[in-house]
C-alpha cells in the first residue's frame, strides 16, 4: 500500500496497464503536454513512446471512432477528455458504434475502449464545463459507466475498465483528484458492476457515487454523533448497477436516500428509486428520497452557485427527516473552512 | 483477370436484381439500399485489395461486402432476418460483416465508419503489418464533420488508409448542387487537406482495378493514405427495389445517359470484341451465378429465425 492522490492513482493505473499489455494505447487532448491532464498522464509518453501515448487533434468524434476501430483491430485504447462536456462531440461514435458493435453484428467482436471524462465543478466552470451527464451514458445499453469515489477505487476500477472487453465510460470528478488514500500496488482490479458497502447501520440506506460519496461520508460521521447509523453504498459503477446489494440493504433498513451529482430529472437516483419502489415496496417504511442538482445548468458566478450543489449538511438533514430525528445541521455546515466553490485549499483554479 | 471482374460484377448485379424482384414478397423486412449501376467500384477495389486487407462501408454496402469476398449466403440470410445471417439477424442489410473476408462492418449512419477505418489503420501501423484499411464512402459523407477529422488524423499519422469515394451525385433525393458549392471537386478539396487524391470513371471496372492497385502499392510502401473519387450512378431509388426517376428529383434522360454506360455491359462488350470471352462463356457464367444466387435465396428463406430471446443477448462480451 502506498498513500497517493486520486490523480496519482489514475496515473499509476495507466502505467500498470501500459506495462502489462502491449496493446494498450492512450491519447487525448493534453496527454503528453506539460500539464499532463492534471498529472494523470505523467511520465507515460517518456516511458512508453509516442506510438502508444500521444496528444491528438481537436477532433473528439473522429478520435473516438478511431479508438473504436483500433479496438476492433485488437488494441485497448484509453481516450481522455479534460472535461466530460467536450466528449459530447463524440456521442455519435459512442452511442451508434461503441455501444452497438458487439450487439448489432451478432456478438462477433466487442469494443474494448475506455473513455475517461473529467467532470468539473466550481471556480466558475459554468454551464459547459461542469456537467454530470452519467445518466445519459447509463441510459444507453452496451456501455458500462464507472464513477469512482476514492484513490484506491480509481486505480482498481480503471484497470478493470481498460481490460474489460467492452466500452467503458470512466467518469472522474475533478474535485476528487487531490483526495488521498492508500492504494494497493501493481495490477489491482475491482470488479465492474459491484458496489461497495462503505458503512453499515440499520437506520437508513444511502446510495451515492463519486464526489457525493465523499459528502455522504461527512454526513455519516456527523449523524453518528446523534446515534444515527446508515448503510452507505458507493455505487462504483452506475451502469450496470449492483441491484442485489441495494435491495438487500433497503430490505434491512426500510428507508432509502439516493444522492446524485447530476440534475434530478431522468437521473441515476430516479432510476434507483423507481427500481427499489417496484422491488421492495412492502419493505419500505418511508417514501424514498432523492437529493440531486436542480434542473438548471450550473451558473458561473460564485454568487449563483452557493446553494446549487448537494452537500453533507443536506444529506444529514434528509436522513434526519427520513428517520424522524431532530438535528442541527448548521454545525456541520460550519465545519467547512474553504469557500463553497473550491474542493479545498489545494485548488486555486483555473480548472 | 478482366473476365473475373465481369463475373463478379454480374454476380453483384444478379444478387441485387433478385433482392429487388423478391422485395415485394415482404419477407426481407429491413431497409435495403441496392447498388445496381455501381458494381464496378466495389469489384475493382475488392479485387485490387488482398484478403488480409480490411474494409468498412455504409448503408449501401451489398456490393462492397460481396466485392471484398463476403459470404453470399450469410448476407442473404441476414436480409431475411435469420439466425444464419452474417449478423445473426441483429443487423440486416445495413449492418453487414464478414471478418474472415476482411469486411469489418458496415453501418447506417453516413460517415460513421470513416473513423472506424482510420482506427483499423492505426492498429495496423501500431502493429507494423503491411495491411490496408479501405473506407467506402459516398459524396454525402464528405459533408460530415467526422470526415474532415478522420482525413486530418490519417494524414497526420501517415496511416495505411485507402479512401474510396463513390460520387453518385445524390444523397437520398438531394442533388450534390444543393449540398456542396458550385465548382468544388471533392478529390481536389481532399488533396488540399494533405492526402494525394484523384478522380476516375467509376463505371470502368478495369480502370478502377488498375488505379486502386497502384494506390495500394504506395500505401503498402508506407507513403500514407490515398483518396480516390469515382464518378458513378445509382440506378434504383435511394432505398428500396424500384425505379424513381418519375418523382421529380432527377430526370429520366440523366438516368438513361448513365444506363448507356452500364458498367457490366461495357466490360462485357469490350471483352467480347477483344475475343476474350464469347457468348458461350457469358451463358455459362450467367447460369452459374443464377444457380448460386437462387440457392442462397432458397437457403435464406428456409433458414430458421433466431429464437425470440436472442434479442436479449450479445450486449456485452463476458470478461
Amino acid at each position: 500500500m502506498a498513500e497517493m492522490t486520486f490523480a496519482q492513482a489514475i496515473n499509476d493505473a495507466l502505467h500498470v496497464a501500459l506495462a502489462t499489455d502491449q496493446d494498450v494505447i492512450t491519447y487525448g487532448l493534453g496527454t503528453g503536454d506539460p500539464k499532463e491532464i492534471f498529472g494523470t498522464t505523467k511520465g507515460l509518453r517518456e516511458k512508453f513512446g509516442d506510438d502508444r501515448v500521444f496528444d491528438m487533434p481537436t477532433s473528439e468524434n473522429a478520435m473516438t471512432g478511431i479508438g473504436i476501430g483500433a479496438a476492433l483491430y485488437g488494441l485497448r485504447p484509453v481516450l481522455s477528455h479534460q472535461r466530460l462536456d467536450f466528449a459530447l462531440l463524440s456521442l455519435d461514435q459512442i452511442i451508434n458504434n461503441a455501444a452497438k458493435w458487439h450487439f448489432m453484428f451478432g456478438g462477433q467482436r466487442s469494443v474494448p475502449i475506455t473513455i475517461r471524462m473529467i467532470i468539473g465543478r466550481g471556480w466558475g466552470q459554468g454551464p459547459t464545463h461542469s456537467q454530470n451527464l452519467q445518466a445519459i451514458f447509463a441510459h444507453v445499453p452496451g456501455l458500462k459507466v464507472v464513477m469512482p469515489s476514492s484513490a484506491a477505487d480509481a486505480k482498481g476500477l480503471l484497470l478493470s475498465a481498460i481490460f474489460d472487453p467492452n466500452p467503458v465510460i470512466f467518469l472522474e470528478h475533478r474535485w476528487l483528484h487531490n483526495l488521498k488514500g492508500d492504494v494497493p500496488p501493481g495490477d489491482y482490479r475491482l470488479p465492474l458492476g459491484k458496489c461497495n458497502v462503505m458503512a453499515e447501520g440499520g437506520d437508513a440506506t444511502i446510495v451515492a457515487s463519486s464526489l457525493m460519496t465523499v459528502e455522504a461520508r461527512h454526513a455519516l460521521s456527523y449523524l453518528s454523533s446523534y446515534g444515527i447509523f446508515c448503510d452507505l453504498i458507493d455505487l462504483r459503477t452506475v451502469s450496470p448497477i449492483d441491484w442485489n446489494t441495494i435491495r438487500r440493504s433497503v430490505s434491512k433498513t426500510g428507508r432509502l436516500l439516493v444522492v446524485d451529482s447530476g440534475t434530478a430529472t431522468g437521473s441515476i437516483a430516479g432510476e434507483i428509486i423507481a427500481r427499489v419502489s417496484q422491488d421492495c415496496w412492502s419493505e419500505l417504511r418511508a417514501a424514498p428520497v432523492r437529493l440531486a442538482m436542480p434542473d438548471f445548468p450550473e451558473a458561473t458566478s460564485p454568487a449563483l452557485t452557493e446553494h446549487y450543489h448537494v452537500r453533507a449538511e443536506h444529506i444529514a438533514a434528509s436522513i434526519a427527516k427520513l428517520t424522524g430525528h431532530q438535528i442541527d445541521c448548521e454545525e456541520l455546515a460550519s465545519q467547512r473552512v474553504n469557500p463553497h466553490d473550491v474542493p479545498g485549499a489545494w485548488f486555486t483554479g483555473p480548472f | 483477370m478482366e473476365s473475373d471482374l465481369l463475373f463478379l460484377m454480374k454476380r453483384i448485379r444478379f444478387v441485387e436484381q433478385e433482392i429487388a424482384r423478391r422485395y415485394g414478397e415482404n419477407e426481407m423486412r429491413c431497409p435495403t439500399h441496392l447498388s445496381i449501376g455501381q458494381e464496378a467500384v466495389a469489384t475493382g477495389v475488392g479485387q485490387a485489395l488482398g484478403r488480409c486487407d480490411m474494409a468498412v462501408s455504409g448503408h449501401r454496402a451489398h456490393a462492397h461486402y460481396l466485392g471484398k469476398g463476403g459470404d453470399l449466403n450469410a448476407m442473404i440470410a441476414e436480409l431475411y432476418g435469420k439466425a444464419s445471417g452474417c449478423s445473426r439477424g441483429k443487423g440486416g442489410s445495413m449492418h453487414l460483416i464478414d471478418e474472415a473476408a476482411g469486411f469489418m462492418g458496415s453501418t447506417a449512419i453516413v460517415g460513421g465508419t470513416i473513423p472506424i477505418g482510420v482506427g483499423l489503420a492505426l492498429g495496423m501501423k501500431t502493429k507494423k503489418t503491411d495491411q490496408i484499411a479501405c473506407i467506402f464512402l459516398g459524396d454525402a459523407a464528405v459533408e460530415t464533420g467526422v470526415f474532415y477529422e478522420s482525413v486530418n488524423f490519417a494524414a497526420l499519422k501517415k496511416l495505411p488508409v485507402l479512401f474510396i469515394c463513390e460520387n453518385n451525385l445524390y444523397s437520398v433525393y438531394t442533388p450534390i448542387a444543393a449540398r456542396q458549392p458550385a465548382g468544388r471537386r471533392i478529390h481536389e478539396m481532399v488533396s488540399g487537406l494533405g492526402i494525394p487524391a484523384s478522380c476516375h470513371d467509376g463505371n470502368d471496372a478495369q480502370a478502377t482495378y488498375d488505379v486502386v492497385s497502384e494506390a495500394a502499392k504506395t500505401i503498402r510502401r508506407g507513403d500514407g493514405p490515398r483518396f480516390i473519387e469515382f464518378m458513378t450512378y445509382r440506378w434504383l431509388e435511394h432505398c428500396g427495389p424500384s425505379f424513381d426517376n418519375d418523382i421529380g428529383y432527377r430526370t429520366e434522360e440523366e438516368f438513361l445517359e448513365w444506363k448507356a454506360r452500364d458498367p457490366v455491359q461495357m466490360l462485357e462488350s469490350k471483352l467480347r470484341q477483344a475475343g476474350t470471352i464469347d457468348g458461350a462463356w457469358v451463358d455459362e457464367m450467367n447460369n452459374r451465378i443464377k444457380e448460386e444466387v437462387e440457392a442462397a435465396f432458397r437457403a435464406g428463406r428456409l433458414a430458421p429465425f433466431p429464437a425470440a430471446n436472442e434479442a436479449y443477448t450479445d450486449l456485452f462480451l463476458e470478461a
